[in-house]
Formats: structure tokens, C-alpha cells, sequence
């Protein structure tokens, strides 16, 4: 009776903002990696950089890029190790 | 000190014409000289909103091509006697006019004018390069809608990308009932998405059509909500800080209904 008079007067489904924020945040991940077509293969010199002072890897066969499901985006980065440094184990005892 | 602003939004139908007209106007009601650019070469639109498609003898591409100088070019608007219009050629397309020639155009405006503000053609080609070019600030218009605000957060890229920083944001044609039953985003909705500044909120406002029938800018009448809206921006470009008027409608019978009930 009570979900009645809610429908009546019009509170009985949430409102479609919700829908529409979350569809506009998952189109604008997209689109804003697409503005810039740089950004992509700056995002991938960041990665070399800071992956280089632990292993050795190839850069060439190095694939990074955007990848999106139902309801979230992922940044999808495959990487092929070389070697690992020896350095790298230092800071672990 | 003189101002170029450029008004934009990417998407068509979101009502950047009609922003201009009213933020123009009233400036223009302010005491500052206003002159209306129409960047929307072929399309032109922003003489009719204003009234003033009968006065047109001469166009942008006319002062570009230099079949004309620029103050044969300028209307006068008889109302506002600090306000003045610079028309779009109708029979021509958006690579009449290069991104240079529409600078210098803007830098020759500036030398007469308060305020220099350009209606930029829907889209993001070369008519909106054009529309860019000479500006120093940009204002973006969007409605609470997906399409609308997508286009808007491109634009916004485009616009840094073209180092022209911090644009501010008008919000039009929202809703208030909508917003409140959850159907319609509301404004902290479309500032955390978009991450930049607020100018103003617009209210949908079946005045805004009855004035562009009419060809008279709303800010004139004193009854509308859009045009208190408009008037408010104004005062925000103006530098003064204006809070945001309250998007409440009177409280109808339903809502007192609802409230009795506890609902």
C-alpha cells in the first residue's frame, strides 16, 4: 500500500542521474586519453622509467592500453622482462 | 581593460547564441561597450535572436575580405546604445575566414570596445578554431544531459590544448524538478565531472523562447528566472561575487500534500 502511494507520487524508482554520471565517467576515461594522442606513449615512458630501476625489459614489445567492462576501465600494461637487476633485492632484508 | 570572451560548447542546441545575446546585452545595460561577434559563418543566427537582421548590410567576411571597414560593418543596436553587432556572412562557409585574420579582427575590436564576445559554431573544426582564435577567455554552455556534457568536457581539452586556461562553465536549461526527483544531474554532479569553474545557472524558461520570437534579449524582463539568472552572470563577469539564486519553484499544492503525508 505504502510502495503505492510512493509510485503516486513519484519516488518509487531512483532517479536516472546515477545512470547517466556513471555512463558520462566511463565515456570520459575514453575520451580523454584520446584528446591527446601523446598521451598514451608519455604514460608508457613514465612506466619504462620507473620499472627500469628494478628489471631489465622490452620496450619494444611493450603494449599499454585502455581496456573497459560493464563498469569500470582498466589500464592494461604487458610488459616483457628481460632480467631482474640484482640491485633490486637490497631493500628487502 | 578590454576583454575577449569567446562563448562555446561543442554540442549544437545548448543555447550558446542565446547566452551570448543576454550576457552581451547585459553588459552592455551595465555601461561597458559590448560588441556581439557571430563566428558562425553560414549559419548565422545571433541578428535574428537579437533583432537586428534587418539592419545587416555588410559582414564578418566583408571587414575580413576588406570590402568594407569595420565601423560601416558594426550595427548599432537602437535599444542598447553601447551595444553593437557584428554580423556572420550567410553565403559563405567557415574557410573564408582564417585564425589569423579572426585575431587581428578581435585586436582591432578591443581597440573600441570594454567587451569583445564571439558565438562560436557548434562543432570543433575550423569554425571553432576561427571562433577561438582571438579570445582571452572562454565561457562553455552545457544542459544537464549526457551528449551535451560529453561534448563539453572535449571542448575543454581542446581549449587547454590551445592554451587557453581556466573556462568557465554555464549550466543551461536545468530543470529544478527534475534535479530534485534524482531524473536530471545536478550542478555539483556536472562540476565534479567536468573539474572547472562555475559562472552561472540557467533555468530552463519558456520566457527565453516567447524573447527569441520576439528578437529582445530576456534580461530585459524582469519576470523571468533565466533572465535573473543571465543578470547575475553578468555581475560575476563583472568581478562582483554573486551567490547562486535558489532553483526552488514555490511550494505547489503536491509538494504540501507530499509533506503532510511524510513523504
Amino acid at each position: 500500500m505504502f510502495n503505492i502511494i510512493n509510485r503516486i507520487f513519484g519516488k518509487g524508482s531512483a532517479g536516472s542521474k546515477d545512470i547517466a554520471k556513471e555512463r558520462l565517467r566511463l565515456v570520459l576515461v575514453h575520451d580523454r586519453v584520446n584528446v591527446s594522442p601523446q598521451f598514451i606513449e608519455i604514460l608508457k615512458e613514465d612506466i619504462v622509467r620507473s620499472i627500469s630501476t628494478y628489471m631489465e625489459i622490452d620496450e619494444k614489445g611493450m603494449e599499454v592500453s585502455l581496456a573497459s567492462s560493464n563498469s569500470s576501465v582498466a589500464l592494461i600494461a604487458n610488459i616483457p622482462v628481460r632480467r631482474m637487476k640484482r640491485g633490486a633485492s637490497f631493500y628487502n632484508d | 581593460m578590454s576583454e575577449v570572451i569567446v562563448v562555446t560548447s561543442g554540442k549544437g542546441g545548448v543555447g550558446k547564441t542565446t547566452t551570448t545575446a543576454n550576457i552581451g546585452t547585459g553588459l552592455a545595460l551595465a555601461d561597458k561597450k559590448v560588441v556581439l561577434v557571430d563566428a558562425d559563418i553560414g549559419l548565422r543566427n545571433l541578428d535574428v535572436v537579437m533583432g537586428l537582421e534587418n539592419r545587416i548590410v555588410y559582414d564578418l567576411i566583408d571587414v575580413t575580405e576588406g570590402n568594407c571597414r569595420l565601423k560601416q560593418a558594426l550595427i548599432r543596436d537602437k535599444r542598447y546604445d553601447k551595444l553593437f553587432l557584428l554580423p556572420a556572412a550567410q553565403t559563405r562557409d567557415k574557410n573564408a575566414v582564417s585564425p589569423e585574420q579572426m585575431r587581428q579582427l578581435c585586436e582591432e575590436l578591443q581597440q573600441d570596445f570594454d567587451f569583445v564576445i564571439i558565438d562560436c559554431p557548434a562543432g570543433i573544426e575550423q569554425g571553432f578554431k576561427n571562433a577561438i582564435a582571438g579570445a582571452d577567455r572562454a565561457i562553455i554552455v552545457t544542459t544537464p544531459e549526457v551528449s551535451a556534457v560529453r561534448d563539453a568536457d572535449r571542448i575543454i581539452g581542446l581549449l587547454e590544448a590551445a592554451e587557453m586556461h581556466n573556462p568557465k562553465l554555464v549550466v543551461n536549461r536545468i530543470r529544478p524538478q527534475m534535479v530534485k526527483k534524482g531524473d536530471m544531474m545536478d550542478i555539483d554532479d556536472m562540476i565534479d565531472i567536468l573539474a572547472i569553474d562555475l559562472l552561472g545557472v540557467v533555468p530552463e524558461d519558456e520566457h527565453i523562447v516567447v524573447s527569441t520570437n520576439r528578437g529582445e534579449p530576456a534580461i530585459c524582463n524582469e519576470q523571468s528566472r533565466a533572465s535573473q539568472a543571465y543578470r547575475n552572470i553578468v555581475r560575476r563577469i563583472l568581478g562582483e561575487n554573486v551567490p547562486l539564486m535558489s532553483l526552488e519553484l514555490e511550494v505547489g499544492l503536491v509538494d504540501r500534500l507530499k509533506k503532510f503525508f511524510g513523504l
